[in-house]
Order: structure tokens, then C-alpha cells, then sequence
């Protein structure tokens, strides 16, 4: 009824490739982008903004990059981690050499340097294919926490061995260290994850994201018809290790203040694949709401049976989170194995016909 | 420069010229170890062989036999009683992945069945703490588990039984696969789940018994791996051990489990003790990916993987 | 397919709507949020020292009527040692209570470096018993933080202490060959300094071997010290690397009583898995084990023939029940001393971390508290957070530990300078200026 496109024709070819070409879908993304800006700094808690939205869109963030990488470019990768560790240690490196430099500067200077590092990693994309490609992304994964680890340098020599967000302001609002106020750091860390997702969806529908979806779908084919795979493969690795080195200097920056390895282990690495999984392979939205549900559903689950009343010990309530936690992700497969994006799609597809059955 | 070299091109070796007793030790260490590598990488294989998924949840599952057997051990029951329990608690499990889980995923994409792992890795993981309890327990079955030195090199009994068990485990279910229908029935099976149904190939029984196999599997490396560490939650972290193991080998050949689990256990080994030191140790866990890798540039598929034929 | 969506669309819906309600809380009471990892990983240890708290604060509740007749209100909340779970549960906890969370015992290195940069913020004491950030030792530069009775630099010199007192003498280690095995972390790490300080002191032989997280194999470390016999190894590991080092030091034969684990190395659950090849394994500790201690029958008295207990009455002597009733115990003292002062009701942050500062545990009030001989005495200044208290070895006899050390200082004239020169580096790192404790009341 309400949802419906009849009637808004098209005149020229710009606005029939825009984005949302459909206006209702162009009124919501703006009500939604501007809803995220407005609502959450003047409504949310502390615990909300701290525990829940500034981890959602930090990990979005990375989701949005494995995503470039695994859902478009098809290259598996399990070094998610390493690369965020990346960009969070550089992200430190640069933070406290140049104390001048405008904090937002720095995090796209940390992504460079994790850019920089994914393409190297990347290389032996060229000859190994499929689930043995996990071999050169686990490499940097155990290679750059444990240099991380081992080298001084990194963390300025630090005595505890960790790095921590120095204090930085950016327009006169304190953005990163202790004095940072949540909203502050969570309205830094939706610009970014703003900007970057609008800009991986016009990126994944132009020429670049064209020539990785070809590789994606049959390699050879793609280089017969003139895709270079050596430049698509490694411009892959590059933009999305990008992605995940913000990622990683915000986890730091924005999120957890001070980190040491730990924080960038293996299991940071499956949980952001577990996300564009379960949101959806090739899908800049599926990214967000993969995050969502990995990110949400473990701290919904936590806080029910104290919303209703009920007072487990904490360990029964873990155990029994862990296995609705793990039944819910087959539910979710079952249901709709292409992700929750699809989900969005076939309701959408719903919507336009509601309120008639055909 | 020339020192640098020296000492990471010369010295090393001179050191193994120098004191070949304590190579050998290191060799058979790394053997050792990656037999032990291997009991768990097997399980990957098999359930990768029968259906092309990767298992996400192998690790939980050798937990979760470790668990099953200590706990009913700690309720009195003798060991063999004990691991028929197990087997059969293993066996039902298979059943039940396969109706829930399995059935209705028939024919999707590798990578969603591989997401489905990951859910049963999480629900595995909460059910067998809430049966079991989160606390380390002991595991004895009865394995000697003192050093002997022969002809001046320390031999650990447990060790040399685990390497002993997975070359059994091995000659056994690489006779099973060459030699029995399911095991041929098994290729089809993980080349196209709709085409294996339609030439007849009774894809449930197939699973069934492919996951308990998997299931058998896990018990055996629960015990070997336990016997170590006690039987805790880490017990399912091993699975990343297998990782680097399984990809060398190649996903799909049990021979391959072995050869790259001793690979593996061979060289981080030696890279460990022979050149970690120069600079600072630990590096085993990504020296291990190294190994593979390079391995893997000659061979994409593995060494022993199916051969990739690619067409357009 | 009508009937699916609205099923994913119920799913989705409560997801949501996550309802976060606050919980009613207990009147006139000081509320202590209490993070613990009853499953996961580190669950063997995290299990006995959460019990350890809850026990003794149950006590109190139980036999006083609380801390000078306020109880103490606490809520659990896992975070299976991770990091980010810490998080959230600090985040959902710190608000609680008439008047908020008043001191967090993080239990994790992970999250306690998370937390201090918080703690003058939130006005919440951070109070990392015998773990955390060794720089916090000086209270000058970290006034919200405390680490005592004692900190990982002042163990490693007090084991290095009580293997010169083996060897007959400080001056004997010279020569002898001393390793170091440590998990390859911040945490791991921070013995090395102090040690390799003692190293070039007392001229022996010191040997660092990582091991990699988690630990499960460890072959190559034990093949290492195969070939260079050290005469003592001292252990700084943590979960499943302490069970498989006893297993494989076993392995290779090495001589168990010359094998000393650091305080979170010499848990009941680091040498079960190993059967009787863990007999002779030492440990460092600065509380006795067992429960040959007043307070433990206070304990069954009041708390478990109640039926109020939080484990199994057997496991308490447990090495790490024991911790967490020492900390348990420390934090309601520093409540009381607070109390002193500013009189007997629901404090807020600021006063309990006066009280931690003022603390001043004497022998006499241990014994009023049943712990006689069970800890040391221990007090606190502006400047010491830490207390440089002394340290206990005690050794596994196959069924439970005994102490076999007398307490053993730390070298303090070592172990300071090298804190006080560290928390000038990680003080300046979060912005912090040095306080003047002459001006602090």
C-alpha cells in the first residue's frame, strides 16, 4: 500500500542506478542514517552506548570490509584480527609520534597501513584458491599477534605491554581516552562506518566491484573476458584490510581504551566471518546486520531471564545462552540460508504487495 | 649482515651436527606431536570427505566425547563401560546433527553448512558444560604414561601410544574408504548432494555414519589430547592446532592427515628449537602456517588434495 | 513462507526490544559488582575463587549482619574471561546499588587495563589483587588502583629470593642456570624485567622460553630445557599451559621441587590432571592453602550448614578459594576502614578509596578475623598501593598443597625503582599528572 513504486518514473540513467531508486527506500535510509546521528547520543544510557551500539558499529565496520573481501571479491580470509591489530597498533604508533595530528587523520592513515600489509598477505591469493587460501590469511593472523607482541617498538616500550587510546579531541569535543563521553565516541565511530559503507556500496557497484564478483563467481572465466584478476585479487585484499584496520583502531580508540594482543586473537578473525555469514555473503547491508545479530543477540540473551525475574546461577545461564545462541544461528540458516539480508529482501518484496496476497 | 646470516643459515645446523642425540629427540618429539595433530585433523577430513563441510565444531566434539567419558567415569563406571556409553552418546549425536541440522540444509552451499557448524559448535559447547561442569578433571584410562630412555634418547610411553593409536586409526579408515560402498558412495556424496540422491545413494545413512565415525574419532583424540591436559574446555581450542595440519594435508585425503600432521609437528619443531631462540621464541603457532604455506604454493590443492581441474 | 516471516519477524522483534531493567536494590546496603568466569577456558580457576568471594561475603552477611551492619549487596556476571564481555558486565553492573558499584575486582589483565583509565571516571576503585598493571603499584600516579598485597615484580624477586635461600645464599646463584617460562603476554611478561635485573645482580644464568596462547603444546619448550638443564624453572602461566607444563616437565624428567609456578601457576586444578607427577611441584602464593584457619570454620557455620554455600564445602582450601577469600576479606576491610571515617551507612566510591588508602591490616586484626598466619599484615600509603608484602612457597604432595616457606620479602630496593619509574611511563600515557601525597589527607 504504502510501499509501492508506481507511478515514479524514470527520466534519466542516473536516477535509475542510484542507490535506493525506489523514494520510499531513499526516505527511510535517510530517516535511519539520521535516526542513528540523533537518537541514541540524546536517548541511550551509558551502558548502551559503551557495551552495545559503539562494539555494533565498530565490528560493522569490519564486517563491511571481510564482506568486500569474502562476499564480493570470494577470497576466504581468517586474518580479520590480525589485520585490525594492524591498523589499532599503527593507529598507536602514529597517535603518539605526531600528538598534533587530527585523530580522525590517524585512523585513515592506520587503515593505509593495514592496506598495505592485507595486500602483501594477499599475494598467495594468486595461486591458492578456496578453503586452502585460509592458510596465507591464518599466517598473518598468528604472524602479526605474535610480532605485535614480541617487538617493543609497538607499544613505545610500554612496561604492561599494552596500548592505550591517548586523550585527542577533534573540533574541541573530546573524541578518544578516559574523558571521552560515549556519545562522543559513538557518533565518531556511526560517521565512519556511515561514510565507509556508502562508500563500498557505489564501490561494489562500479567497474571495481564488478571485476571482483566475476572472479568470485568462475576466476577464469573473468580473466578470459579481460578482468586482471592479479590487480581485482590484490585491490581486494587491500581495501578491505582498509576497512578492518579502521576497524581495529577504533576497537582501541573508541571502544575498549586499552588493549593488549589478546583483544585481536583468532576468534575476533571468526566472529567478524561469522557475521557476513550469517548477514549475508555480498551484502553491504547483511554486513550490518550480521553484526547486529552476532554483536546483540549474546547481551539480549544475557539480560531476559533478568528482565522477567528469573535468577539463574550465571553459569547455567551462560551454558543455556551459548546453546540458544547456537540453535538460533541454525534457526536463522534453516529459515533463510542466504542471510538475513535476504530475509530483508523477501519482506520488502512483501511489503509491495501488502495488503493483497498477489 | 654476515652474522645475521650466519646464524640463521650456518649455526643452526651446526648446533644439530653438534649434538645429534638431542635432534633426534626433537624429531621424534615432532612426530610426536604431529600424529597427535593428525588424530584431530582426521576428524575434519572424514566429515569433509562425506558432505564438503568444514566441521567448525570438530574441536567442541572432542570436548564434548572427553566430557562424556570422564564424567561417567567419575560416576563409577569402569572404562570400557564407560567409552561403549560414549561411543553410543557419539552415535546419537550423529543422529540427531543429521535430522536437525543436515536434513534440512540438503544441497546449500558449503559455506552455509559451514555456518551451521558454527551454531553446533556453540550449542555443543553450553550442553556439554551444563552436563559436565567447567572444572579441569583427570583423565586415566590406564595409559602408561612414564619416560624410558632408549639407547640415550627420552621416549614418553603416552606419546608413543597416541602415535601408535593414530597409525591404527589411520590404516583402518583409509581400508574403509578404498574398500567398502559407503566409501565410495562417500566422493559422490561430497561432489553434489542432489545427484548422489538421485543415482540412488542414501545420502542419511551416509551422514549418520560418517559423523559417528567423526564422533569415533573425537573420543579417540579426546583421550590422547585429555591425557595431557585434563579434560577442560581448552581440550577444544586443539582444533586450531589441526588447522595448518588439515590445510597441508588436504582436506579430503586421510593419508594427507598424517603426512601433513607430521610435516607440521617436524618442522615447527625444529624451527622452534633451532631458530625460535634467535628471535625470542613462541614462534611455533605461525611458523606452522609457514610451513603449509610454502607447501601449498607448489601444491594448491595440498598434497594429497584431489586435483583442481578448472574449466570455464 | 507467510508463516516463517512472522516467525523470523518475532525473533527479530525481540531481539529489539531487549528490555534492560533496573534492578531494585537492596536498601541501605554497598553494593560490589562481582565478575567471574564460571565457564569457559579458565573456568577451573575462576570457579573456586568466585566461590572464595561469595563465601566470605555471605559470612558476613550471615554472622554481622554485613560490614559494621551494612550488608554487602553483590551480583555475579560472567565474562568467561574475555575482554569484551568484562565490558558489558562492568558497564551493566557499575550503576547498582543505593550508591553505584564502589569497587571492581576485574580478575582479568585484559580487563583491568580496560577499567583503570575508567576508575577516576567512574569513581569506582579498581582492586587487582596480585595482578593487573604493576606500574599501579604507585599510588601517587594511580590513586583509583590497587594491587596489593603484593605485585608480579616483587614475586619474581621473592622467588628468587627463596631459591638463593635453597641454594645457601644470594651469593651462590652465581653460575646456576634459571629459567624463565612464561605465556607469551603482557601478563606472561612481566617478570622478565626483574628477573633479567637480578640476572646481571647475582650473575646467574637466566633462560627465557614463551609459550604461545593457549599452551596446549608445548614440546618444543620442554625439548629446550631438556638440553640445557636449568637448575630452577619458574613459571608464569595461566590455564591449560600450567596442566600440560607439569605434564611435560614430568615427561622429560626434570626434578619437580626445583619447579616453581607463580601465584596463578599453582592452582588445585594446575596439578590434578597431572596424577602424582605433579608430587614436589612448588608454587608461589602470599595466603597459606587449607582451612586450618578460624574463619574456614566460621565459614561452615555460618554459610554452608546454612546451606548457603556457593560450592562444595570440600573444595574450600582450595589455593584459589583461599585467594578469593583473602580478597574478599582485604576489600571488606578497606570498606570498614572507610567506615571509620566517614561513619557506618552506604559509602560511595571516593570514601571506600580513602579506606584502601588508610588500610592498615594489622596482625591483631587478622587474628580478630580469624586469618592468624593465614596472610601477612598489610598497609597501604598514598605512595605503596602495593604493600610489598611477602611472599609463601608451598609445594603439591599429590593430595593438596603445604606451605614449606616461611614468608620471603621481596627485594624492594630492586622491585620499587623499577615501579616508580614505570608509572611515570603509563601514568603519562593516559594524561595523568603525579599527585603530592603531603597534601592528601
Amino acid at each position: 500500500m504504502i510501499y509501492r513504486e508506481a507511478g515514479q518514473f524514470k527520466t534519466t540513467y542516473a536516477a535509475d542506478q542510484a542507490i535506493f531508486p525506489i523514494a520510499q527506500d531513499r526516505v527511510l535510509a535517510a530517516l535511519a542514517v539520521a535516526a542513528a546521528f540523533v537518537v541514541p547520543p540524546v536517548l541511550a544510557d551509558e551502558y548502551w552506548l559503551q557495551a552495545v551500539l559503539i562494539p555494533l558499529m565498530v565490528y560493522a565496520l569490519a564486517a563491511v570490509g571481510l564482506n568486500l573481501l569474502t562476499g564480493y571479491a570470494g577470497q576466504l580470509s581468517l586474518g580479520t584480527g590480525g589485520f585490525m591489530a594492524v591498523g589499532a597498533y599503527s593507529a598507536f604508533k602514529l597517535a603518539t609520534a605526531f600528538p598534533q595530528l587530527n585523530i580522525l587523520v590517524v585512523f585513515v592513515l592506520a587503515g593505509l597501513v593495514a592496506a598495505g600489509v592485507g595486500l602483501l598477505f594477499g599475494i598467495p591469493s594468486l595461486r591458492i584458491k578456496g578453503f586452502y587460501l585460509a592458510v596465507a590469511t591464518l599466517a598473518a593472523q598468528f604472524f602479526l599477534i605474535w610480532l605485535f607482541n614480541k617487538v617493543g617498538w609497538f607499544v613505545n616500550y610500554a612496561p604492561s605491554g599494552t596500548i592505550t587510546a591517548p586523550p585527542r579531541t577533534v573540533l574541541g569535543v573530546m573524541v578518544t581516552g578516559p574523558e571521552a563521553t560515549a556519545a562522543a565516541r559513538y557518533v565518531v565511530a556511526l560517521g565512519f562506518v556511515a561514510l565507509f559503507a556508502w562508500m563500498a556500496k557505489n564501490l561494489v557497484r562500479g567497474r571495481i566491484g564488478r571485476a571482483w564478483m566475476a572472479i568470485r563467481d568462475r576466476d577464469i572465466a573473468a580473466e578470459i573476458i579481460g578482468v586482471r584478476p592479479l590487480r581485482a585479487k590484490l585491490l581486494a585484499f587491500a581495501i578491505s584490510s582498509f576497512y578492518c584496520g579502521i576497524a581495529g583502531a577504533e576497537l582501541v580508540f573508541l571502544y575498549l581504551g586499552s588493549a593488549e594482543t589478546l583483544a585481536f586473537d583468532i576468534n575476533v578473525s571468526f566472529l567478524v566471518l561469522f557475521m557476513i555469514i550469517i548477514g549475508g555473503l555480498g551484502s553491504i547491508l547483511g554486513s550490518f546486520l550480521g553484526a547486529a545479530f552476532i554483536v546483540l543477540t549474546p547481551i539480549f540473551l544475557t539480560n531476559v531471564p533478568h528482565a522477567v525475574g528469573v535468577e539463574l546461577p550465571v553459569a547455567l545461564q551462560k551454558q543455556i545462552e551459548l546453546m540458544i545462541f547456537g540453535g538460533l544461528i541454525i534457526f536463522f540458516l534453516i529459515v533463510e540460508p542466504h542471510g538475513l539480508a535476504r530475509l530483508w529482501q523477501i519482506t520488502k518484496e512483501k511489503l509491495r504487495l501488502w495488503p493483497f496476497p498477489h | 649482515m654476515p652474522e645475521v646470516l650466519h646464524q640463521v643459515l650456518v649455526a643452526p645446523f651446526a648446533d644439530m651436527a653438534a649434538s645429534p642425540l638431542f635432534l633426534v629427540e626433537v624429531l621424534i618429539g615432532g612426530v610426536a606431536a604431529g600424529l597427535m595433530y593428525s588424530l584431530v585433523a582426521l576428524g575434519f577430513v572424514l566429515i569433509f570427505k562425506a558432505s564438503g563441510v568444514f566441521n567448525f565444531a570438530q574441536g567442541v566434539m572432542v570436548l564434548f566425547a572427553a566430557l562424556t567419558l570422564v564424567g561417567l567415569m567419575e560416576r563409577g563406571l569402569p572404562v570400557w563401560a564407560a567409552f561403549v556409553l560414549t561411543v553410543a552418546v557419539m552415535v546419537g549425536l550423529a543422529f540427531a546433527i543429521e535430522r536437525v541440522v543436515l536434513r534440512p540444509l540438503v544441497n546449500q552451499p558449503h559455506i552455509i553448512l559451514f555456518m551451521a557448524t558454527i551454531g553446533l559448535n556453540f550449542f555443543l559447547e553450553g550442553l556439554g558444560e551444563m552436563a559436565w561442569g567447567a572444572n579441569v578433571k583427570r583423565l586415566d584410562v590406564g595409559i602408561p604414561d612414564e619416560s624410558v630412555v632408549v639407547s640415550g634418547v627420552l621416549v614418553n610411553k603416552l606419546e608413543m601410544t597416541a602415535a601408535a593409536t593414530a597409525g591404527v586409526l589411520v590404516a583402518i579408515l583409509a581400508g574403509f574408504f578404498q574398500r567398502t560402498r559407503i566409501g565410495r558412495a562417500l566422493r559422490a556424496v561430497a561432489d553434489d548432494h542432489e545427484a548422489a540422491l538421485s543415482i540412488g545413494i542414501p545420502l542419511k545413512t551416509i551422514w549418520v555414519v560418517v559423523w559417528s565415525v567423526a564422533g569415533l574419532v573425537a573420543i579417540v583424540a579426546g583421550i590422547m589430547w585429555g591425557a595431557k591436559s585434563g579434560v577442560q574446555f581448552s581440550l577444544s581450542l586443539i582444533a586450531l592446532k589441526a588447522l595448518p595440519v588439515l590445510i597441508l594435508g588436504g582436506f579430503t585425503s586421510v593419508p594427507g592427515a598424517v603426512a601433513g600432521g607430521l610435516i607440521i609437528g617436524v618442522g615447527e619443531k625444529l624451527g622452534e628449537v633451532y631458530w625460535g631462540p634467535l628471535v625470542g621464541g613462541a614462534i611455533e603457532n605461525w611458523f606452522a602456517y609457514v610451513v603449509a604455506l610454502v607447501f601449498l604454493l607448489f601444491r594448491p590443492q595440498g598434497l594429497f588434495g584431489e586435483k583442481i581441474i578448472e574449466r570455464v | 513462507m507467510t508463516r516463517r516471516v512472522l516467525l523470523v519477524g518475532l525473533a527479530a522483534l525481540i531481539v529489539a526490544a531487549a528490555p534492560l531493567m533496573p534492578v531494585a536494590a537492596q536498601e541501605k546496603s554497598i553494593f560490589i559488582p562481582l565478575l567471574v568466569y564460571r565457564t569457559g577456558p579458565y573456568a577451573p580457576s575462576g570457579i573456586p575463587i568466585a566461590n572464595g568471594f561469595v563465601d566470605y561475603f555471605t559470612l558476613l552477611n550471615e554472622r554481622d549482619g554485613g560490614i559494621n551492619g551494612v550488608k554487602v549487596a553483590w551480583e555475579e556476571c560472567e565474562t568467561q574471561y574475555d575482554t569484551k564481555q568484562g565490558v558489558e558486565c562492568y558497564e551493566r553492573l557499575k550503576g547498582r546499588g543505593p550508591t553505584g558499584a564502589v569497587l571492581v575486582n576485574p580478575y582479568s589483565t585484559g580487563i583491568t587495563y580496560q577499567l583503570i583509565p575508567k576508575a577516576p571516571i567512574d569513581k569506582v576503585v579498581i582492586f587487582s589483587m596480585g595482578y593487573g598493571m604493576s606500574a599501579a603499584s604507585d599510588g601517587r600516579w594511580f590513586p583509583w588502583v590497587f594491587n596489593f598485597p603484593t605485585n608480579y615484580w616483587s614475586q619474581a624477586s621473592a622467588v628468587i629470593r627463596y631459591i638463593g635461600q635453597q641454594e645457601g645464599g644470594l651469593d651462590k646463584l652465581k653460575g646456576k642456570k634459571i629459567a624463565h617460562i612464561f605465556h607469551n603476554s603482557p601478563y606472561g611478561k612481566e617478570a622478565n624485567p626483574t628477573l633479567e635485573t637480578l640476572a646481571k645482580q647475582h650473575g646467574f644464568e637466566l633462560t627465557l622460553l614463551a609459550v604461545d596462547h593457549p599452551g596446549q603444546e608445548q614440546k618444543s619448550t620442554w625439548l629446550q630445557i631438556r638440553r640445557l638443564r636449568p637448575d630452577w624453572i619458574f613459571m608464569s602461566g595461566w590455564g591449560v599451559m600450567n596442566q600440560v607444563a607439569i605434564k611435560e616437565a614430568a615427561a622429560v624428567n626434570y626434578p619437580m621441587d626445583r619447579f616453581i609456578g607463580n601465584w596463578w601457576s599453582a592452582s588445585d586444578a594446575d596439578v590434578i590432571p597431572a596424577g602424582d607427577a605433579a608430587k614436589g611441584y612448588k608454587g608461589a602464593t602470599f595466603h597459606a592453602p587449607g582451612t586450618n584457619f578460624k574463619v574456614f570454620e566460621e565459614i561452615v557455620k555460618h554459610v554452608y550448614d546454612k546451606g548457603k554455600g556457593a560450592g562444595k564445602k570440600e573444595a574450600m582450601g582450595e589455593a584459589l578459594y583461599n585467594r578469593g577469600v583473602v580478597n574478599a576479606m582485604f576489600s571488606a576491610e578497606a570498606i570498614r576502614t572507610a567506615m571509620a571515617k566517614f561513619g557506618n551507612k552506604p559509602l560511595t566510591g571516593e570514601q571506600v578509596r580513602w579506606g584502601f588508602e588508610h588500610l592498615n591490616l594489622t596482625e591483631k586484626r587478622l587474628e580478630e578475623l580469624g586469618m592468624k598466619g593465614f596472610t601477612h599484615p598489610v598497609k597501604i600509603s598514598c605512595e605503596d598501593h602495593e604493600g610489598s608484602g611477602p611472599v609463601l612457597i608451598q609445594q603439591w604432595d599429590g593430595k593438596k598443597w603445604n606451605l614449606v616457606s616461611d614468608f620471603i620479602a621481596p627485594i624492594r630496593e630492586v622491585v620499587r625503582p623499577k615501579i616508580e619509574e614505570a608509572a611515570v611511563q603509563e601514568g603519562k600515557k593516559l594524561g595523568y599528572t603525579m599527585r603530592d601525597c603531603s597534601k592528601e589527607m
